[in-house]
């Protein structure tokens, strides 16, 4: 033992050595590959396109990828703790109709409608924890059926229709009220920056809701036991951790952050339109899986789905001022998802997973 | 009986890297025999199993099935030729979503020549055939995840029967079966012994092999160390000789405990089993042994919460407890070092500290602002005083080896101070450095609490308690203080000759 012991300490130098003399090529490409990507992206938009670089393309790049970045933060939620939540493109679009028919049918005011919109995204994101933990369905299963629910769900009370002020209501009466301003300001308020009217309100609530789950998930000891549930539940378990009620959180935290993408996309529509939202699901979790190679953490993480959010904004909104049709968006942003998934997995498989 | 052998193994050896698991195995199998393969984790038992079954390649040695060499390169040539083995895990032997009939012509259907069109009515008749000459008498409509256990492992066995082996090999079969089901399996075990087939029994359960064995082969670092063949089979020696004869005493001056901290009343563990009592001091580290399946595990994460008794009273410094889940056990003091570290223990996205911390987590994030200076800092001095080898308490778990993925698991719950520390099989996958490492910072830091450790070793057992338990059958059958300890009374109880009503008793998985 002793002879043992006294071989160790040299090895253990040669590593701190090692350590220190900086990183190998491969792994200054997994952890800041994505990262130089999206800088060389932006140089190239830049330089190849008139008025990229500008404060008004940066701002709607932020604005056109807010909704869904908002959805991404909350499916973060639930991947860290080793779960998924099909049903966010859903309660989005069944908070965004709860809000039109609060304030066009019911006539009430902005506060009432957001505060319902927030209490279906908790109690949707509670329904699906509860299924889930315990009557045992699995995930994706358990929301691929809420969603499903969801959509039907939205169009009954109006029989299908979509909600504007002045709409004929089934029974055969007009609609008497209206969306509110200040509900509308949600989405169409812009603060002035430097240049006045230029960051809208989604931007701002965009990156509040980033910094405040990056910190959650990062800085405190709720965030630490989600991340641990999801590693290694049992080994969260024989440590303590009330498994099952970690899981049901995130599933709130990702139906509440799904409701205020809602009321954001109503806001900024001004109605309840049926037709919208139908990309929100795959472009939120296709920015969530993205941002598993953002720094090579290979891992769900809020600073990573940000940065997969607003790579998916940059290189769409350059490839269109460069007059690249829209029917190909679909295709590029499938494409920089399974090329990040395959760097995740391939380059960052280091747990064998 | 004293036929010539219908399988013989000679000189076989296999090594993973430098690790040699067999050394040089010998070994006859007889025609209507049933031989018990005895032998500790890590004997090779299971690697032996795979170079029969045609996993494996062995590095050197060879095997003969009857007059012919037996080299098979894929499980379904040693199946086609002749050697059939039935895992652990049942669901491996079965297919869930299909009915009995299909499950029983399986191979038949799938195999070489097989007709690509599905004939119902055939396979129901082949598949009556089988079961009939198997004695099984079971509902072939019956969907195989419908079944118990036991039935699906007769379907397993049976549908192996489909090939005429001629020889059977059955890994740990009723480690998951109850005594009832385990005897209708016995019964099922000596209508193939009747029917010719040479059978390698291997298994951890003394009352198995009392029930089955015409011979027992012990196995201790991939070597044979003990053939019993002579009646009346010597099962102690049997079991002498897997566990080794180079059991040392004295290498632990024995403390008595200063004063009860933990008490259990008529503990019963699972239905059936025998109640027992317990007492555990401050300042003594008691050791727990027995075989593999003896309940060992279930008594641990029993006291941590994890599972009720079945019937009994504990008390934990002088207070009822009655732990309803893990949490509760930690908040009351008592913590577990879980067995299969890399199941239970490593949480495998965090580094070092963030490991150690995990259950105490409240105590480094006031206001849930989790401290990170103090969690290193806390880290850094378990590092240091369990002698982890790591660049900083911050890599990653795998980049440990073994032992020290271990040492930061004992770490963990030696960070803080506990009422009662349980440690299952703590030296599993370590090396002896890090083992003496461990064993001695649990002694050295026993005095404020109780230390149990459940160890299936008995020589870790003598290298590290005051007091050794020895359990059987889901209950405790004898203490000893660790001096001048009557070895060949210690061996019998771990054998299972403590208790003449030994077959009777139900044993339960």
């Amino acid at each position: 033992m002793d002879s043992g012991m006294a071989q160790e300490p040299p090895a253990s130098l040669e590593g701190r050595e090692a350590a220190r003399a900086g990183l190998s090529p491969r792994e200054i490409v997994i952890r800041y590959g994505f990262l130089l990507l999206l800088a060389g992206l932006i140089v190239f938009f830049s330089l190849a396109t008139r008025g990229f670089a500008s404060p008004q393309a940066a701002v709607f790049i932020l604005q056109s990828v807010s909704i869904t970045g908002i959805l991404a933060l909350g499916v973060t939620a639930t991947l860290v703790v080793g779960g998924f939540d099909l049903s966010i493109g859903s309660i989005a679009t069944s908070a965004m109709m709860a809000a039109a028919y609060a304030m066009v049918v019911m006539e009430q005011n902005a506060l009432v409608a957001v505060l319902i919109c927030l209490a279906i995204g908790a109690l949707v994101g509670l329904i699906n924890g509860l299924i889930i933990c315990y009557m045992r369905v699995p995930d994706l299963l358990a929301t691929l059926g809420m969603m499903f629910l969801l959509i039907g769900l939205q169009r009954i009370p109006t029989e299908g229709r979509s909600i504007a002020a002045g709409m004929t209501l089934p029974d055969g009466s007009t609609a008497e009220g209206t969306f509110s301003p200040a509900f509308l300001a949600l989405g169409r308020h812009r603060f002035d920056v430097i240049i006045p009217d230029l960051v809208p309100s989604s931007v701002v609530v965009l990156i509040v809701l980033a910094v405040v789950i990056w910190f959650f998930l990062e800085y405190t000891r709720f965030g630490r036991m989600m991340y641990a549930v999801g590693s290694n539940p049992r080994a969260a378990e024989f440590a303590g951790a009330p498994v099952k009620a970690y899981k049901i959180w995130a599933y709130v935290i990702s139906g509440v952050f799904a409701s205020i993408g809602g009321i954001l996309l109503a806001a900024r529509l001004g109605r309840g339109d049926i037709a919208s939202g139908n990309n929100l699901l795959l472009d939120a979790v296709a920015a969530a899986l993205i941002g598993f190679a953002v720094l090579g953490a290979a891992k769900p993480n809020a600073f990573g789905t940000a940065v997969g959010a607003l790579f998916v904004g940059v290189l769409l909104q350059g490839l269109t001022m460069m007059n690249v049709p829209y029917y190909t968006q679909d295709f590029i942003k499938g494409a920089v998802l399974v090329i990040a998934l395959v760097f995740t997995f391939s380059l960052l498989g280091r747990n064998g997973r | 009986m004293a036929e010539s052998p219908v399988f013989r193994i000679a000189g076989l050896a296999k090594s993973f890297g430098s690790n040699e698991v067999l050394r040089g195995i010998s070994l006859e199998l007889r025609a209507g025999e049933v031989t018990a393969l005895l032998g500790a984790n890590g004997a090779g038992k299971s690697t032996l199993v795979k170079i029969m079954s045609g996993v494996y390649q062995a590095d050197s040695g060879e095997m003969t099935l009857g007059e012919r060499p037996f080299a098979p390169a894929t499980p379904a040539e040693a199946m086609r030729a002749g050697v059939v083995t039935v895992h652990q895990n049942i669901d491996d032997g079965v297919v869930g979503s299909l009915d009995v009939a299909t499950n029983l012509v399986l191979d038949r259907l799938s195999g070489k020549g097989a007709s690509i069109f599905f004939n119902p009515r055939r396979v129901r008749r082949t598949a009556l055939e089988v079961a009939g000459r198997m004695g099984l008498d079971l509902d072939l409509t019956a969907d195989v995840t419908e079944l118990p256990l036991a039935d699906r492992q007769m379907v397993a066995i049976a549908r192996a029967m489909a090939h005429e082996p001629k020889v059977m090999i059955l890994d740990e079969p009723t480690s998951s079966l109850s005594a009832h089901e385990a005897a209708r399996l016995f019964e099922l075990i000596d209508r193939l012994r009747a029917r010719g087939v040479a059978i390698l029994y291997i298994s951890h359960r003394m009352s198995d092999i009392r029930r089955l064995a015409d011979r027992i082969v012990s196995l201790r670092d991939g070597q044979i160390v003990g053939l019993f063949e002579s009646r009346p089979l010597d099962y102690e020696g049997a079991v002498n000789a897997m566990l080794g004869r180079t059991l040392r005493q004295g290498s632990v001056v024995s403390q008595a405990a200063t004063h009860p901290i933990f008490r259990a009343e008529g503990l019963q563990l699972v239905p059936g089993a025998r109640p027992f009592s317990l007492t555990l001091g401050a300042g003594e580290v008691v050791a727990v042994t027995g075989l593999v399946g003896v309940g060992k595990t279930r008594l641990a994460e029993m006291l941590f919460g994890i599972h009720r008794p079945v019937a009994g009273t504990m008390e934990l410094a002088g207070s009822p407890y009655t732990p309803r889940n893990p949490a509760d056990a930690i908040r009351q003091g008592v913590f577990l070092v879980a067995k299969d570290r890399a199941r239970t223990g490593i949480v495998p996205d965090f580094n070092i500290y963030q490991n150690m911390s995990l259950p105490f987590l409240p105590r480094f994030s006031p206001l849930s602002l989790i401290n990170r200076r103090a969690e290193r800092a806390a880290a850094k001095e378990q590092i240091g005083s369990l002698r982890i080898v790591c660049r900083s308490e911050r890599d990653d778990l795998a980049t440990l080896s073994g032992g020290n993925q271990q040492k930061v698991m004992v770490a963990r719950w030696l960070s803080q101070p506990s009422r009662m520390l349980i440690l299952d099989e703590p030296f599993q996958g370590v090396d002896i450095a890090a083992r003496h490492d461990i064993a001695a910072k649990l002694r050295e830091s026993a005095a404020d609490r109780a230390t149990l450790i459940f160890l299936t070793e008995l020589d870790e057992a003598l290298e590290t308690a005051d007091r050794i338990l020895v359990m059987s059958e889901h209950t405790i059958v004898g203490e000893h203080r660790n001096a001048q300890i009557d070895m060949d009374r210690l061996l019998a109880e771990v054998a299972g000759a403590g208790r003449p009503t030994l077959s009777e008793v139900p044993a339960h998985g």
